[in-house]
């Protein structure tokens, strides 16, 4: 996994509850195999004008003007900010390899769909809750000085934005591992024999099982 | 007295270990896999080397991009060039680590949550995790079901474990009869619509009451399937003799002595009288009209008798949202539901494909035609051995001579990966469970419904209350 332990971007203002997946990502995109390339296609329903059918060469591609990612200096934004519930719906992790390869380091929001949220983690991609009252505050803040950066700092636990400043709280495991940049299966493979006692004890109680 | 819920037995009985930091090391007794949010765990595994921990717990199918037609074909059936190499993909992966696949010519293939169950692969007391978000579905077995993303799915795939913080827990209740023509994907519709579609997030929800204890089993599926709509991450319902009848003969499922002993096991698999539930919520079912959604979130949804909201009358901060959603659906605001026109129909998904979906459905259209206003109506059976049985029951040839197209079984229109797909601005009647916007393809508008309620659309070329037909 990638480490995070500090950022600083612009931030990406996108004002609307329920963000769903299917939204970050469109279906049409999900049929590659590899984590490669999914960042031309995050948001590309609203993103862009055409029918986005997936053999459309990039230069044919109708940008829509309206859309936040369109607009500079939107276009060179790092950390995301969101309403209540982004990332709800389907499992796709396609959702947060399309955030990441677009650039995005943070999401900030109220709340997120909880599988999601697993998702960033494990893609050091730092899903960041803040109140209500502190992520309309940001709005208000980031729509003032568009190009004002916002700072996600984890190891120190903080955001800061101008002389603004907010903690930052995220599950301990999570951080630790984000932190160091940890590799998840190696530290639960490390625990190989428990895993295997207790498939005996369960074999033995419950051998339908096996 | 023990008092606890049926979510901590489940949990307690597969804790294999606490993690520094503490998280929780769970066993997970099966693996789902499809072709979509596979190939990159297995990529991932290759590259560092990692074996599969325990194949057999593994079951593997092709479902989510696979069409409806020219099955007979195989693979070499598959006209979309990406969708062709992620199915082979799965085959070849399947292959490498000796996990067992289904294929696409395979009778039983299928959407994977109705094939568990079915083949009795999901079996009671269970965890079972997939790398789809439907996966609550298997919790109508009593099984702890979730889930996942691609990173976990390699992590089970190396280790057969995943790593999780205990949810809370949250029991919905169920009272009264359900009115004719009323079904259990309007019971999860209603509690949808009044939790919110974040309203159960960090929580599983255990399904209870009188009109649960009623339901079959397939029923009590399309219930959990839809947990995850409210955001809660697991659905559960516990066992009774409903579930052990289920169960009985299935092919996965233990037999002679072994069923003697799994069913004295399973019967425990129910929350102690007097168990705590950190939160409850209680519905009268007996008063539920059928449910639609009028817009681009399951949350936004009303009896097929009401209105569209007026977002003015709306509070404050949901006002921006609710315009959206109905310029989206191409709604006014205060428009009644019913008498909408519908272009085309879906009877399929997870949610909705089983063969008592389909028994209902043709006991409305038996003898009768779609209306002419409908472009396209579609059934696509949840499995294989779904579209078996309603043929051998001739329910098959009632949808045909009433209109509807008779597919293949595969996930289909509910998300729109294969050719079958809403055009801009095509209002369907659909009995998946979600009404994203372009979720069934870009611009298109979906109405969520029960399969009678699709039924009733399709003959009526309307939102018809399906009490009145
Ligand atoms: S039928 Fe729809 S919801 Fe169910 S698994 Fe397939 S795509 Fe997902």
């Amino acid at each position: 996994m990638q480490a995070f332990t500090q950022h600083s971007g612009i931030v990406i203002p996108l004002d609307r509850r329920n963000v769903d997946t299917d939204a970050i990502l469109p279906k049409q995109y999900l049929k590659k195999i590899d984590k490669e390339g999914f960042g031309a296609h995050l948001f590309d329903d609203e993103r862009y004008l055409d029918a986005g059918d997936v053999d459309t060469p990039p230069a044919e591609r109708r940008p829509n003007p309206a859309f936040v990612l369109n607009q500079t200096p939107y276009d060179r934004g790092t950390v995301l900010l969101a309403q209540a519930n982004f990332g709800c719906g389907s499992s796709r992790e396609h959702a947060v390899w399309a955030l990441q390869d677009f650039g995005i380091r943070a999401v900030i929001a109220p709340s997120f769909g909880e599988i999601f949220q697993g998702n960033c983690f494990n893609n050091g991609v730092l899903p960041v809750i803040l109140s209500q009252r502190d992520v309309d505050e940001l709005f208000r803040l980031c729509r003032q000085a568009p190009e004002q950066p916002l700072t996600v700092d984890l190891a120190g636990e903080r955001l800061r934005w101008g002389d603004r400043e907010w903690p930052l709280s995220v599950d301990s495991a999570r951080r630790d591992a984000l932190l160091a940049g940890l590799d998840d299966i190696g530290i639960t493979l490390e625990r190989a024999e428990k895993i295997q006692q207790y498939e005996v004890r369960r074999r033995r109680e419950e051998p339908w099982l096996f | 007295m023990t008092q606890h819920t049926l979510y901590d037995k489940l949990w307690d009985r597969h804790l294999v270990d606490t993690l520094p930091g503490g998280e929780s090391l769970l066993y997970i007794d099966r693996h789902l896999i499809h072709e979509v949010s596979s190939p990159q765990a297995f990529a991932a595994l290759r590259e560092k080397r990692r074996p599969v921990w325990r194949a057999d717990a593994n079951l593997a199918v092709p479902d989510h991009a696979v069409p409806t037609r020219n099955r007979d074909l195989g693979v070499a059936g598959i006209r979309d060039g990406l969708a062709r190499q992620q199915v082979r993909r799965l085959q070849d992966n399947c292959r490498e680590t000796r996990i067992p696949l289904i294929d696409l010519t395979d009778q039983r293939q299928g959407i994977v949550h109705v094939i568990g169950p079915e083949q009795g692969l999901t079996l009671p007391g269970m965890t079972l995790v997939c790398g789809d978000s439907h996966t609550s579905t298997h919790g109508a077995l009593a099984t702890l079901s979730m889930g996942i993303g691609t990173s976990e799915v390699e992590h089970v795939l190396a280790t057969q474990t995943l790593r999780a913080r205990k949810l809370k827990t949250l029991r919905v209740r169920f009272h009264g009869e359900l009115d004719e023509g009323v079904t259990a994907k309007d019971m999860v519709l209603a509690m949808i619509g009044r939790l919110g579609t974040a309203g159960a997030t960090g929580f599983a929800i255990e399904y209870a009451g009188p009109t649960v204890a009623g339901l079959s089993v397939e029923a009590r599926m399309t219930l959990c399937n839809m947990s995850i709509e409210a955001g809660a991450r697991a659905g559960l319902v516990g066992y009774d003799g409903v579930t052990e009848d289920y169960v009985r003969g299935r092919p996965g499922a233990p037999d002679g002595a072994d069923w003697e002993a799994a069913v004295t096991h399973w019967r425990g698999l129910v929350s102690d009288p007097d168990a705590r539930f950190d939160r409850d919520e209680v519905f009268d079912a007996g008063a539920l009209a059928p449910q639609v959604t009028w817009g681009t979130s399951p949350e936004m949804v009303a009896p097929v008798t009401g209105q569209v909201p007026v977002p003015d009358e709306a509070p404050p901060g949901q006002r921006d949202d609710l315009r959206r959603a109905l310029a989206y659906m191409g709604l006014t605001a205060g428009q009644a539901l019913e008498g909408l026109p519908i272009d085309r129909v879906f009877i399929g998904s997870c949610t909705n494909a089983r063969i008592e979906d389909l028994r209902q459905v043709a006991s409305l259209v038996r003898g009768h035609r779609l209306s002419p206003r409908i472009r396209q109506a579609i059934i696509v059976p949840g499995s294989g051995l779904v579209r078996l049985q309603a043929e051998r029951e001739g329910l098959a040839d009632i949808f045909e001579c009433a209109g509807f197209e008779w597919r293949a079984a595969g996930c289909s229109m509910c998300l729109g990966m294969n050719d079958d797909r809403l055009a801009p601005g095509e209002r369907c009647a659909s009995t998946s469970n979600r009404n994203f916007e372009g979720r069934q393809g870009k611009g298109g508008r979906t109405h969520l419904m029960s399969p009678v309620m699709a039924a009733a659309a399709a003959l009526t070329g309307v939102i018809t209350d399906v009490r009145g037909l």
